[in-house]
């Protein structure tokens, strides 16, 4: 049962769901022996969801996991861990004790043993962290206190508690996204050293340059499917186009040209060492910011709404100079934001429909200062019929309604006034397929009369509404595209830059 | 559209499942007890001190309850506000003693008339709000313990210019020479003048302030923005809200509140008493937890805050006119505290997911 290369987990047909969304459809995935495996794809493509049903943290809706050919029903993380399949999460805080030392964080899992002596021996824990670190090979101060680590070191941590129960499966979700270079080499030897004896891992990174050094079979996940395998060697245009989608047949389409310019950036550098560019956003056209993560999309919105300086350069409104220092300044100047991560960013979740949607516009439904609520209800009502969206009535708490609705309570908010430059984070992320058309359609129908700039990672996606789309790489502009002349095998290329994506993450 | 059929079939089932679309006979009574529950309790029990002690209702009775709490009330209704952000102000007991001793060294020691003494405690109340407001806010220390801080620092600053004595007409002062100022009768009258012979000032400052306090927090814009910053703050900022100056704004409004409630305290006890204030926090921040509870609200508000108050002043005058002995009323303060907080987020739990 333990030559190299055999299945250690099977899965079959795994399926979840959030609410109305389709987390994770019907996934096959094998998981070998000594073997690296990539898995990829953007933000909300499926793949920490999958990482959690085989953690143990949510239960799969339908579908078989197999481990050593027998069948298992994880009820919890411990589960899990009793089975042998260890993770190191992305945020390393969340695995970490900082008020302890590193011995005791070394040793957390004994110590929490409920069977386990009730008296600390300092001693002993002190040996066994040390016996445990020197699996890493690794020279930490032992006795220093958690919170006085750098953040490599707390990664390093982590990983070397998950190593210490000798696990048979080993996740990392992006374990190089705060190591240096040279950390990260040791961590990559570390990985090989693994492999060798036998260790399946799951590794998790948008970085290629990690995915190529060290990945022997790589998986895309799109939309909550697998949409591609890669063995060695990775084609990693394939694995681009993979995560980003093809282009469909949404030809059908011609690009609205656009009318005077709304928003002219000049010179524009979102970062001191980044390549200034140039962009112009004209009234009634969509255009649709897409690229990688890190390629500087949300920064450049950050800057557009005020939560951000750039670097250098100059942003024009209407032909005026524009400098906002706060989303208030930038909503006064009719520049409208919908932040990625809604739940967190947008909504108030105690709020109802309706008060969640007036939130920026209170001082415009208001006299004297007081609320004017028939008036709050009725342009909440229209937005609600204008966008389909389904709930009770505009009283019911926003937490009662399903993402993709709540996603269309953010949009109305936005297109309750009228916005000269409207952006939109990621709108289409954990929305199911139905409200992800009502939005687009909706975003086009509105079009007229401001600018509108989409932030969206998938090709397929930004085809069904832009105008022109414009590809981001290392924090500036690295292509422009209308939506009448679109190449996808050059937009690949740019995004990945033409197969040389070291910079990636 | 295929797909999208399926979704709403789905979302059909969550939401039936979810609970509020249940009409069981059960439920109706949970939805009773957590809508009415605290104010059937008030009702009852001013019945039954009623039927055991006819005194406790008459009018006057009433309205002594109604004067003994409406310190506590103004100093819960600032809490309230506060609570609305998510924050916490522990300084509002200090802050209304630092009030009241402060209006007593003005009239007293200084000589000065009554609007100088209240316009002066005000504005201290507003600087302390605003302190508080900068020292979370810019200063990023985590409210409870800022508010904690500033509470200490107060108790021992308002001691500072009389050496740790309370202030009396005629006291002696560091140099031998007895002070000349005096309580005046107008400032006298703030705490203890009845309407038609009936109604004391105090109560009805605190239904006027509860009232001002209400249309604010429910009814205009700041309101609403405030209880947004405490749901969500983030979200109320990319919202475009100054979120600084409204969590300032509540610090002060909370400083304003309580210094009020330390002017009345004063006129009510007519010297600067070191020990007046020292109940005042932890009274008050009972009853404006209590009104969670009130209409189901499961937040902090107004009206629930001055229900919250005036339930504890009918539960401790009615328990002292029955001569329960003094250390029954903060067991039974205690009790209640704790339903109340089990009628708003134990049972009510079940409801929200």
């Amino acid at each position: 049962m333990t030559d190299p290369g055999s299945e250690v987990i099977r899965i079959r047909g795994l399926t979840k769901r959030f609410g109305s969304t389709m987390a994770v459809t019907d996934v096959d995935l094998d998981i070998r022996r000594g073997e690296v495996l990539a898995l990829m794809g953007a933000n909300g493509a499926g793949k920490s969801t999958v990482i959690k049903i085989l953690c143990g943290v949510h239960p799969s809706d339908s579908g078989a996991i197999e481990i050593d050919g027998r069948k298992i029903d994880f009820r919890s993380p411990l589960e899990a861990c009793a089975a042998g399949i260890h993770a190191v999460h992305q945020i390393i805080n969340d695995g970490v004790v900082q008020q302890l030392t590193v011995a005791e964080n070394l040793t957390l899992d004994e110590i929490c043993q409920p069977a386990g002596p009730a008296m600390l021996n300092r001693r002993r824990i002190a040996e066994r962290a040390a016996e445990i670190q020197s699996i890493l090979g690794l020279d930490l101060p032992l006795d220093c206190a958690m919170s006085d680590l750098g953040q490599a070191e707390r990664q390093l941590v982590a990983i070397a508690r998950a190593l210490s129960h000798e696990p048979k499966v080993l996740i990392l979700d992006e374990p190089t996204s705060s190591l240096s270079e040279s950390e990260a080499s040791r961590l990559f030897a570390i990985i090989e050293d693994l492999r060798s004896r036998d260790v399946a891992i799951i590794y998790i990174s948008h970085r290629m340059s990690d995915v190529r050094r060290l990945a022997d079979r790589a998986v895309v996940m799109r939309d909550g499917l697998i949409r591609a395998e890669f063995q060695k060697p990775l084609d990693f245009d394939g694995i681009v186009n993979a995560m980003v989608g093809h282009r469909t047949g949404a030809g059908a389409r011609t690009a609205v040209p656009g009318g005077k310019p709304v928003a002219e950036l000049s010179g524009f550098r979102l970062a001191a060492d980044a390549t200034p560019f140039d962009l112009e956003l004209r009234e009634g056209e969509v255009v649709v910011l897409t690229g990688l993560i890190g390629a500087g999309k949300s920064e450049l919105a950050e800057c557009l709404f005020g939560t951000r300086r750039p670097a250098g350069g100059a942003i024009k409104v209407d032909g005026r100079p524009y400098t906002p220092k706060s989303p208030g300044e930038a909503i006064a100047a009719g520049v409208f934001m919908a932040p990625e991560d809604r739940g967190n960013a947008s909504l108030v979740t105690e709020f109802s429909v309706r008060d969640n949607m007036t939130l920026p516009f209170l001082h415009f439904f208001s006299k004297l200062s007081l609320l004017q609520s028939d008036r709050e209800s009725a342009a909440a009502n229209v937005q609600v019929s204008d966008l389909a969206i389904k709930c009770g009535s505009i009283d019911v708490p926003i937490f009662s309604l399903s993402g993709g609705n709540q996603q269309k309570v953010v949009l109305g908010r936005w297109l309750m006034r009228s916005a000269r430059l409207l952006i939109l984070d990621e709108p289409f992320q954990g929305v199911d397929i139905g409200a992800r058309q009502d939005i687009g359609r909706h975003l086009r129908e509105t079009a007229a009369g401001r600018a509108t700039l989409v932030i969206c990672s998938d090709l397929e996606e930004a085809t069904e509404i832009a105008d022109r789309i414009v590809v981001m790489r290392d924090f500036s502009v690295a292509g422009v595209h209308s939506l009448n002349d679109l190449s996808t095998d050059q937009l690949v290329a740019e995004i990945s830059s033409g197969g040389l994506p070291a910079a990636f993450g | 559209m295929q797909p999208q059929s399926s979704n709403t079939a789905a979302s059909a089932t969550a939401s039936s499942a979810d609970g509020p679309t249940r009409t069981t006979s059960s439920q109706i009574v949970k939805d009773f007890i957590i809508r009415y529950g605290l104010l059937v309790i008030l009702a009852l029990m001013i019945v039954v001190f009623w039927r055991l002690e006819p005194a406790f209702a008459n009018a006057r009775n009433m309205f002594s309850i109604l004067q003994a709490v409406s310190v506590t009330a103004l100093l819960a209704l600032g809490v309230t506000v506060t609570l609305a952000i998510a924050g916490f102000d522990l300084s509002i007991g200090s802050t209304a003693a630092m009030s009241l001793m402060a209006s007593s060294y003005a009239m007293v020691i200084l000589n000065q008339g009554t609007v100088v003494a209240v316009v002066a405690c005000l504005l201290l109340g507003l600087l302390i709000g605003y302190l508080n407001g900068v020292l979370i806010v810019y200063g990023r220390i985590p409210d409870l313990l800022a508010t904690l801080g500033m509470m200490f620092l107060l108790l021992g600053l308002q001691l500072i210019p009389t050496g740790g004595r309370s202030i009396a007409k005629g006291m002696t002062l560091g140099d031998g020479v007895a002070a000349t100022g005096t309580f005046t009768d107008a400032f006298l009258a703030l705490g203890r003048y009845r309407v038609f012979d009936l109604i004391p000032l105090p109560v009805i400052v605190t239904i006027v302030a509860a009232i001002i306090l209400w249309v604010f927090m429910e009814r205009s814009r700041f309101g609403r923005v405030l209880y947004a910053i405490g749901g969500n703050e983030r979200a109320t900022r990319l919202a475009g809200a100054p979120v600084e100056r409204y969590k300032i704004a509540a610090y002060m409004i909370s400083g304003l509140f309580a210094s009020v409630g330390g002017i009345l305290l004063s006129a009510r006890v007519g010297r600067g008493d070191v020990t007046s204030g020292s109940s005042l926090l932890l009274d008050s921040v009972a009853a404006a937890l209590i009104g969670y509870a009130v209409l189901g609200a499961k937040k902090p508000n107004v009206f629930g805050t001055a229900i919250g108050a005036v339930f504890v002043g009918v539960l401790l005058n009615g328990l002292t006119m029955l001569n329960a002995p003094y250390y029954a009323q903060d067991f039974v303060k205690g009790l209640v505290l704790v339903f109340a907080l089990l009628f708003t987020f134990g049972f009510a739990s079940s409801q929200r997911r």
